[in-house]
């Protein structure tokens, strides 16, 4: 049934109907996704619908109890999180989570430690984000939330993966920052990136987006190419009116 | 005047050696949040296997530092590996349970092995060689030598730290354990390194302990006291505050030792206590929590 000999038959990602839990909280309930090469995807929902678990179990941090997940061909499902970094999948974590013991430099350094041969390097990051060269030897909780976000997005870049999560890079951020950072999206789908977007801001995630997947409640509600879908089916999907 | 300058003297090139019991202490703690309670107890460990090495090789101690140190290290690897990878969590209980537990069996295996006997390394004519530093002032230079390495150890492990991937992947790992495996971080085989590093320092702590007094199975928990001791004093997470630590606490105790005999270790508990309560966070303290 499953082809992995073919390199272009197959989607990049392939989540397939995966179930994950905290404990005995059921978080996802049979969840499907797919990101074809190049592509990027909107996952939107409201508060706890189970967006950032659902990037999570992708990026191998939670391991989902039922299902499977597919990148390239091969299962990763079970793989822990370096493990499938090194397969080329980045996750830019809620909240930042930049090390705040370490300098500018030293995170996005640490973000490439892994030494995946590709396009991001140090220089380029800092010609995507020339902030982050002027501030490269602060300590990272010295960056403003904006900067913060970006030198968590350059380091997610330096592990030079073939898929990028983004875990709700709008957080906490000023619309004009948030702009910035997602005026900076094209830039790097075009080095080659697919991309898979978690935003509580629909808007943006749906101009950024090809596809949307919209989550409630750990389930699928709705899911569509972004132009296609209307205001009225993403409100009902978003809260489950 | 002189004869304090001595003392002071004395009490600042055995803070090199209690700042050598501490460092590995202090390591560990940073980079995992592991207490170590057995770490007294592995120094001791490496006094002895320095013992087998110069006897079954027939060579001196400081040269038998060139293969106890590598064996520590294995042990670290697999200890943290095998045993105490499995004790980390939210809760501070088990690795203080199981690094307990640890003690005692080190402690008792020893004692198994090589009965309670006290025992010394001997390397030779350097023991008792002295100069003079100034008029009046003997300086010995064993102690010097292990002053000097203690230093040197202290700024390697801070250019580790601060200079080289390994220290990057260390920091990073102690900040934030899963985001440092979405680095691609293995943080099972980072803290196998940290306590490999560790035990490496432990070793030469061992061997220099070894060569400088008697040892038996049951001394470790008391250098465990005095590596916590510096720690503390120096402040948790600085590893130059380690060295001012021990240093604070031999000068304590060589006072203690100079007013009377059996003031010695009591002084520099006191000395210990009062900063605790005056300063609780250390001199220069870098963890924050």
């Amino acid at each position: 049934m499953r082809e992995q000999g073919h390199m272009h038959d197959h989607p990049l990602l392939e989540v397939n109907a995966i179930d994950t839990y905290y404990g005995d909280f059921q978080a996802l309930f049979g969840v499907s996704l797919r990101v074809e090469a190049g592509q990027v995807v909107a996952v939107i929902g409201a508060n706890g619908a189970g967006k950032s678990t659902l990037l999570k179990t992708i990026a191998g941090l939670m391991q989902p109890r039922g299902g499977d997940i597919w990148f390239d061909g091969e299962l990763i499902e079970n793989a822990p999180a370096f493990a499938v970094v090194k397969r080329g999948i980045a996750l830019v974590p809620e909240g930042r989570r930049l090390f705040p013991s370490l300098t500018v430099e030293e995170n996005l350094k640490i973000g490439g430690q892994l030494g995946r041969p590709g396009p991001w390097t140090l220089e380029r990051v800092y010609e995507l984000f020339p902030v982050l060269a002027e501030r490269r030897n602060l300590p990272a909780p010295a960056l403003s939330g904006g900067q913060q976000q970006m030198a968590a997005l350059a380091r997610a870049l330096m592990a030079n993966p073939r898929l990028l999560l983004c875990d709700e890079i709008s957080l906490g951020l000023a619309p004009i920052i948030v702009r910035d950072i997602y005026a900076r999206l094209p830039q790097i789908v075009a080095e080659g990136l697919s991309l898979i977007v978690v935003e509580q801001d629909i808007v943006q995630a749906l101009s950024a987006a090809s596809h949307v997947y919209c989550l409630q409640e750990g389930r699928i509600a709705l899911q569509g190419p972004a132009g296609e879908l209307t205001r009225e089916s993403i409100s009902a999907a978003y809260f489950g009116v | 005047m002189t004869e304090w300058a001595n003392v002071i003297l004395q009490g600042v090139l055995i803070g090199g050696l209690y700042a050598m019991f501490a460092a590995g202490l202090s390591l560990i703690f940073g980079v995992m949040r592991l207490v170590n309670i057995a770490h007294g107890d592995l120094i001791v460990l490496a006094a002895y296997v320095a013992l087998i090495v110069t006897q079954a090789l027939g060579i001196d101690p400081l040269t038998s530092l060139l293969l106890v140190v590598p064996m520590m290290a294995v042990i670290g690897y697999a200890l943290q590996r095998g045993l105490l990878n499995f004790t980390l969590g939210e809760d501070l209980l088990p690795p203080l349970l199981v690094t307990f537990g640890l003690s005692i069996i080190i402690q008792n295996g020893l004692l198994e092995l090589f009965t309670a006997d006290s025992r010394k390394l001997q390397a030779g004519a350097i023991e008792i060689e002295t100069f003079q530093l100034m008029q009046g002032v003997w300086v010995g230079v064993l102690p010097l030598i292990q002053f000097i390495v203690a230093i040197a150890v202290i700024a390697a492990l801070q250019l580790l730290f601060y200079r080289t991937p390994l220290g990057r992947a260390f920091r990073a790992t102690s900040d934030d354990q899963s985001v440092a495996q979405l680095m691609g971080l293995d943080t099972r085989h980072i803290f196998a390194m940290a306590m490999a590093l560790s035990l490496a320092v432990v070793a030469i702590a061992g061997v220099f302990l070894a060569v400088r007094a008697n040892f038996d199975p049951a001394i470790g928990p008391a250098r465990l006291i005095f590596g916590f001791e510096a720690v503390i004093i120096g402040g948790l997470g600085s590893m130059w505050g380690t060295l001012v630590g021990g240093i604070i606490l031999g000068v304590s105790q060589a006072i203690g030792a100079q007013i009377d005999p059996g003031w010695q270790v009591l002084a520099g508990h006191i000395v210990f206590l009062a900063i605790l309560a005056v300063r609780p966070q250390g001199l220069f303290p870098k963890v924050s929590g």
